[in-house]
């Protein structure tokens, strides 16, 4: 097992100790030890519901932050669509520009553009009869992970497209640098992040080797910036350089929308998306076409480094989509961009076996037997006391030699009862 | 090697597919091939499904060795009249409840057949029903 880059961190001084994230966690990925949470990083899969969960905003997404623009001479800001999303009464997206390159930004070029070349690749793929179906969307970084950890077999269904982001960040950097008659590598490309899942997927891609993107930023530091700064700016009437439709895929069902309006399911909210995964799994829901899986309740508007709560935040989208010319994607995007290689995957996705108990399946039999012995003089309470999530998990932790049974308070206390009697039947032996 | 046994109770859709869902993340602990996973999910959501479904309750099973993954299933009744007839795809003896929630589709049986290695079933009238399957480890 490799340790691998992921982008949720715990700050250390802010945690208790306690058990929320640890139970909320899809993966059984955290552990509570030394009076503090630890992350089992090849497990964790960056859907940010510790983040949400933790009263103490002692789970924190490892981003780059404004400073960070600094270190290349042309830096662009690359907005997911759903930074749009957090300013109330927003109708001109222009504005946004402007305070955005008043923060030091040469260029603003839009995520959503990068939706309109995915969509039509999405309808091209689902034209294609040889696909698997459902075609599973490859957008969500999260949903593709929880894939490769628990439903491997899903892999295969999963649409072998680049995110929007990437797409998006390529033609940036083309049209910067033949624009400006800069080397591309001087231009340093950010994504203004709604999630920690697109900065993991900037460290390490799925399905190809290297991001196009430089480094990301947390749309809730963004915000901070150019809240104070929207009201006083003069929109520049900058005319989008998408449609409608790239917009829409901010929010649950807005890939759907624009790609595959019929025989289509979009799914929102990790526990939602592996309930359906489960089925899908078990080959019990066959016959509809793609599957559009959002780790964040509502969508990107629900990712957790976001200010505006989702629901706001799609209506704001909405508002914007309406005032919008009504293109349709084709309208848009050269044929030149669906031609490249670059937007597709170039390397095949691995299951992630981290649940696999040993190397080999006999040393995996002989650990699940001992585990299941352990089970039994468990107590069954789930309380997470020991440090692990649940009692099948503890058990499981024991037998990987990272536990022990007495880290289980119902069992210490057991075996403090038979030592207090045997020290009482010692106590009470006439014989000096 | 690996047991398991699981209750299943006749009509209990609340819980349906909890066994399988535990097979199958077992099976994942101990790193079967995500090939020969599907199989067996497949087909012990079948199994599940049929019990809950026909039977008046019975236990699934599960038994894993280096070599070899079994799901059994051993139900309380009413037992199968024709069992050709009910290997036969498409044919289904699954009421409108069961039908209504888009199960019944007569595909049951076969679809573990197919994916089997090894595939046994005998069923006695008024007694129930007992179904064996095996699946190579790869």
């Amino acid at each position: 097992m490799t340790s691998r880059f992921h982008s949720v961190r715990l700050i250390e001084d802010k945690c208790r100790g306690c058990t929320n994230c640890l139970k909320h966690c899809p993966t059984e990925a955290i552990r509570v030890y030394d009076k503090r949470a630890h992350i089992i990083d090849e497990r964790c899969i960056d859907c940010g519901e510790c983040i949400r969960i933790c009263d103490y905003h002692a789970k924190v997404a490892q981003t780059d932050t404004l400073e960070d623009i600094k270190r290349f001479p042309h830096p662009v800001a690359l907005p997911a669509p759903t930074l749009y999303g957090q300013f109330r009464h927003l109708t001109d997206i222009s504005v946004i520009y402007e305070a955005l390159l008043s923060l030091g930004f040469k260029e603003v070029a839009d995520v959503a553009r990068g939706a309109d070349v995915v969509t039509l690749a999405i309808r091209r793929a689902l034209r294609d009869p040889q696909r698997p179906r459902p075609l599973i969307s490859s957008a969500c970084p999260t949903i593709t992970r929880i894939i490769q950890v628990r439903y491997p077999a899903l892999i295969p269904n999963i649409i072998n497209l680049r995110q929007p982001m990437e797409v998006a960040a390529q033609i940036a950097r083309r049209d910067y640098a033949s624009k400006h008659g800069v080397a591309p590598e001087d231009i340093g490309i950010f994504f203004i992040t709604p999630c920690a899942a697109k900065m993991t997927s900037i460290r390490s891609p799925i399905g190809h080797a290297k991001s196009a993107v430089d480094g990301a930023i947390s749309i809730l530091e963004i915000y901070g910036h150019i809240a104070p700064l929207v009201g006083k700016i003069k929109p520049a009437g900058k005319v989008p350089e998408f449609s409608p439709f790239g917009m829409g895929w901010a929010g649950s069902g807005g890939e759907l929308d624009a790609a595959a309006p019929r025989n289509s399911i979009a799914v929102d909210g990790i526990d939602n998306v592996i309930r359906v995964l489960e089925e899908m799994d078990n080959n019990t829901i066959t016959g509809f076409d793609y599957f559009e899986g959002s780790a964040c309740l509502g969508g990107c508007v629900g990712g957790p480094l976001n200010f505006e709560n989702n629901y706001l935040a799609r209506n704001t989208i909405q508002t914007i989509q309406d005032a919008m010319p009504k293109t349709q994607p084709e309208q848009l995007v050269r044929s030149a961009e669906l031609a490249r290689d670059s937007l597709y995957f170039d390397q095949e996705i691995p299951p992630n076996d981290s649940m696999k108990l040993h190397e080999s399946i006999a040393g995996a039999i002989e650990r699940m037997e001992e585990m299941n012995r352990i089970i039994e003089e468990l107590p069954g309470y789930d309380c997470g006391s020991c440090g692990s999530p649940t009692c099948r998990s503890f058990a499981e932790d024991i037998v990987r030699g990272n536990s022990s049974e007495h880290d289980c308070i119902y069992i210490l206390k057991d075996t403090l009862k038979v030592m207090a009697q045997k020290m009482v039947d010692i106590s009470k032996t006439k014989r000096e | 090697m690996v047991h398991a046994e699981y209750d299943i109770q006749k009509g209990a859709y609340n819980s349906a597919g909890e066994a399988s869902a535990d097979i199958k993340r077992k099976l994942q602990q101990l790193g079967i091939s995500p090939v020969t996973l599907r199989r067996v999910a497949v087909s012990s959501y079948e199994m599940e499904m049929n019990i809950i479904i026909h039977s008046l309750g019975g236990t699934m099973g599960l038994c894993v060795d280096k070599d070899w993954i079994t799901l059994s299933s051993k139900d309380q009744g009413p037992g199968i009249e024709d069992v050709e007839l009910a290997m036969s795809e498409g044919y289904s003896t699954a009421d409108d409840d069961a039908r209504s929630m888009g199960f019944g589709a007569g595909m049951g049986l076969p679809n573990m057949k197919r994916n089997a290695d090894d595939f046994r079933i005998t069923s006695q009238l008024g007694e129930g029903t007992q179904i064996t399957i095996t699946f190579k480890v790869m």
